[in-house]
């Protein structure tokens, strides 16, 4: 194991983590114990600094829980980030593809998920 | 060599009192009938799922419902794609000489089976459990995140894609079994309720009930004779978030090993049964399958070129979009339609010529996807 594992929002933790191979330098989101790209295994979990740029938005208008209802409207959100890897969030219900976000935590349907708005600089 | 044999179809929308099974087995009485068969011919079953009432061996559930005591038979999951997928591994099966009649269905009380809030849920699950699906995205939502992406790339607006939700509705108004029956405009498309921006209500498939079934065979059992020339599959992600940038999705690869498989290319192609989830998945998938030139497509459904007088007529029973969608046969009734096409049993919908079709499918958010050339053999 070549470094120990990051809590990240999935569990509860305000943050944004990724993982790194060694092996091959691939990037990915979706937590494994392995590289995907080569299958390396143990890839290193990193914090990701929370930036990024919107690739694709939808704002959602109808859900199916009473739990999601209460958030309506809420725009789902693809985000490049700026460590490499793109990732789904929430974001402010006026941002456009090629937007410059930044990555911040709130609470919906009784979860901490990661919310973006446009980077002010 | 593998042949269509026979198709069923039952009208889409609702199905009061009838269970999953029903409706299998309504269809697939409708489509061993038309192939000429009887029960103790068919040899082979494959079949879908059903969201309303899942299981774990659905296809010898079905066969003991129906009858049948098959040497082959299991549930095929792709998604969209399961109806195609589940049609190409048929051909396969009888070619390798595995069995002789395959048994396709698929049918689903979806829309009376359970609430709507139930099947958007179970939808939804197509998306990451821990990445994805905690942040209350709906399948509609992933869709849209796709729309956004294409109309950016490609200057696509909201107006080209209620073209393709107008074009479906107008196939649907002339098939008795379509789940709707009154004419739409791109006014209307427009100004239909928000459901994940940019996509509203009439960009959506509505949740139907259905069945639909056919046969694959070995050898034809009738005159008409209609024959897989050739299919191939291509998976290049589940998850939107993982999804390969819009220049390499699936459908341009299963095209491409499709037409190396049967020398067919797109001039050849007469007929075009596309998977319609949405008005973007048509809009796109046309577009990835070389139907249409990129960006093109809803300018060639205004010039009635995807019409039933037109070039390439499309999805001529009205697609998921207006004829319905109940799950596993929703895509499977864009098959039955084209047999009907190709058999000249097509009434006041008949083309003037259905000799060489093309059938897509897609599953997930454009995950995985099956392209299949059919051919009329005299």
């Amino acid at each position: 194991m070549s470094g120990s594992s990051i809590a990240d929002w999935t569990a509860g933790a305000e943050a944004l983590v990724y993982q790194s191979c060694s092996a091959c330098g691939g990037l990915q989101y979706f937590r494994r114990r392995f590289c995907a790209a080569c299958g390396a295994p143990d890839p290193e979990d990193k914090r990701a600094s929370g930036k990024g740029t919107v690739y694709a938005t939808a704002l959602v208008c109808r859900a199916a829980t009473p739990e999601t209802r209460a958030h309506l409207p809420y725009n789902i959100i693809l985000v490049d980030t700026s460590e490499g890897f793109r990732m789904m969030a929430h974001g402010d219900n006026d941002l456009a593809i090629g937007d410059r976000v930044t990555a911040r935590f709130v609470r919906f349907a009784d979860r901490l998920v990661p919310y973006f708005t446009r980077t002010t600089s | 060599m593998s042949f269509i044999t026979g198709v069923g179809l039952t009208s889409f929308g609702r199905h009061e009192g009838s269970s999953s099974l029903d409706l299998m087995s309504k269809a697939a009485e409708l489509a061993l009938s038309d192939a000429g068969l009887t029960r103790s011919e068919i040899d082979g079953i494959l079949c879908g799922y059903s969201t309303v009432a899942p299981h774990i061996m659905l296809a010898t559930v079905f066969a003991e419902h129906f009858g049948i005591r098959p040497s082959y038979a299991h549930a095929v999951q792709v998604g969209g794609a399961t109806g195609l997928a589940m049609t190409m591994l048929a051909h396969h099966l009888v070619d390798a000489g595995v069995a002789k009649h395959v048994l396709v269905v698929g049918g689903e009380n979806r829309l009376t089976g359970q609430s709507r809030d139930a099947s958007i849920l179970a939808l939804a699950q197509v998306g990451h459990p821990d990445y994805e699906v905690p942040l209350g995205p709906t399948i509609p939502a992933y869709y849209g995140l796709v729309a956004s992406r294409y109309m950016h790339q490609y200057g696509v607006t909201q107006q080209d894609l209620a073209e393709f939700a107008v074009l479906m509705r107008a196939h649907a108004l002339t098939h008795p079994g379509a789940q709707f029956h009154e004419p739409i405009t791109v006014a209307d498309v427009m100004e239909s309720k928000p459901v994940a921006l940019p996509l509203k209500l009439l960009d959506c498939c509505p949740v139907s009930d259905g069945g639909a079934a056919f046969v694959v065979s070995r050898e034809a059992t009738s005159e008409t004779r209609v024959r897989v020339k050739g299919c191939a599959q291509a998976h290049t992600h589940q998850h939107v978030t993982a999804a390969p940038a819009l220049s390499e999705l699936g459908a341009e690869i299963s095209i491409a090993r499709a037409k190396a498989a049967c020398g067919i290319d797109i001039p050849d192609v007469r007929y075009a049964a596309v998977y319609d989830s949405f008005t973007i998945t048509l809009a796109m998938l046309l577009e990835d399958l070389g139907l249409a030139g990129r960006g093109e497509a809803a300018a060639q459904v205004r010039s009635g070129h995807f019409g039933r007088e037109g070039a390439m007529p499309l999805n001529t029973h009205g697609g998921l979009l207006s004829y319905g969608h109940c799950g596993v046969g929703g895509a499977m009734a864009h098959l039955v339609e084209t047999h009907l096409q190709m058999t000249g049993r097509a009434g006041n919908r008949q083309v003037r010529d259905a000799s060489v079709a093309l059938l897509h499918g897609d599953g997930g958010v454009l995950s995985s996807h099956v392209s299949m050339f059919l051919e009329r053999v005299r």
